[in-house]
């Protein structure tokens, strides 16, 4: 039922609104028309493993390295999130030149972002409080791991941060 | 096994954390992404019927998985891979950081200004709640974050994940630099 659906809205975007948030998410929109096991979800349990270990071990969870980028006094965070921005880049350029599909066949489905004011406003915003908590979402995650126990108040918190940003949504300027 | 230890180096981290996109998309058709998690832990707790978290989160339960694999990968590097010698910081920031009382660098996180007590100081509620609930709510707002502008939106071109991702720059520079000190000194 939801394919009838999701075709639907893709015809008319401007109606539905929640559409265009989702959009800006990237999230509901990948989804898969084959119906999977729920444990097929284990691959990207493996896949976050490897995630959590890097940045662990390339100090990206570091407030220290937080704190170096925001300064300049170092070149490590801005060699690590450029490498990987140019080895993604190159990676999606050759999804796209051949065509390359899913392990299950499927096209891959590459949705543009569109611009609201909320990419400003709301990247500023994350922008304190990453140079706060030193931590971006997937660092949070990572830092109770190695056993910052505390930061998992932080990480509450940024939930209560969400759920104030959708709470106040369509009063916010976008 | 000293090798793996030993913190990687940009020129290894950045290419495999790169590879995160094109694996994600071919395994599963899965735009690398992770504030959205927070959304969906919304969603399946509190959803208080509000109509941005009323979704069928179950359908995106994969990057709860991502996220539980984040933690469980940060336990296994700090048990397995730790490296006990001190974590390598700038002079400048060293001194400056002196100045303020943080000297212990033994961790990844200033333990003096991230442990259990400081939340009942003024500077720790601010550090750990404050930040906290800031990455939250910009992250949303701004539509995604490091993860799913900065890297998965730039490598797809997209002019807003360029604008969101220097907004984050400005923000943290204006934080770090102008906002921080006097916070610290607190």
């Amino acid at each position: 039922m939801t394919a009838t659906k999701d075709m639907a809205s893709h015809f008319k975007p401007l109606e539905d609104t929640d559409f265009e948030v989702r959009s800006l998410d990237s999230v509901c929109l990948n989804e898969s028309h084959l119906v999977h096991p729920w444990w097929y979800n284990f691959k990207y349990l493996i896949t976050g493993i490897a995630f959590g270990i890097i940045l662990v071990k390339s100090e990206v969870i570091s407030w220290f390295r937080i704190q170096e980028m925001f300064r300049f006094q170092s070149f490590h965070m801005y060699g690590v999130i450029g490498s990987a921005v140019i080895v993604g880049m190159l990676s999606i350029f050759i999804i796209k030149k051949f065509n390359i599909k899913t392990i299950y066949g499927e096209p891959i489905d590459l949705s543009a972002k569109k611009f609201n004011k909320g990419n400003i406003y709301g990247g500023l915003i994350f922008g304190f409080g990453w140079a706060l908590t030193g931590a971006c979402p997937g660092p949070l995650f990572a830092q109770i791991g190695t056993g910052a126990l505390v930061v998992s108040v932080s990480l509450l918190s940024a939930i209560a941060g969400t759920w104030m940003y959708g709470y106040l949504r369509d009063k916010l300027p976008h | 096994m000293e090798i793996l230890t030993k913190p990687w180096p940009w020129y290894v981290a950045g290419p495999i954390i790169g590879l995160m996109v094109p694996l994600l998309l071919i395994i599963g058709n899965k735009a690398f992404g992770i504030s959205s998690s927070l959304r969906h832990i919304c969603a399946a707790c509190i959803p208080a019927n509000i109509s941005f978290f009323t979704y069928d989160w179950k359908k995106e339960a994969w990057n709860l998985f991502l996220v539980g694999g984040i933690l469980i990968g940060g336990i296994i590097s700090a048990y397995y891979l730790g490296s006990t010698e001190p974590v390598v910081v700038n002079e400048n920031l060293r001194a400056e950081l002196q100045t303020y009382g943080v000297t212990d660098i033994s961790s990844l996180m200033p333990v003096e200004l991230f442990n259990f007590n400081s939340l009942l100081t003024l500077r720790g509620f601010i550090l750990i709640v404050v930040g906290g609930f800031f990455v939250g709510f910009g992250t949303r707002y701004a539509g995604g974050c490091t993860s799913g502008h900065a890297i998965m939106g730039i490598s797809n071109l997209q002019v807003p994940s360029i604008i969101a991702t220097c907004s984050f720059m400005i923000g943290g520079i204006v934080m770090a630099n102008f906002i921080l000190p006097y916070i610290l000194s607190l």
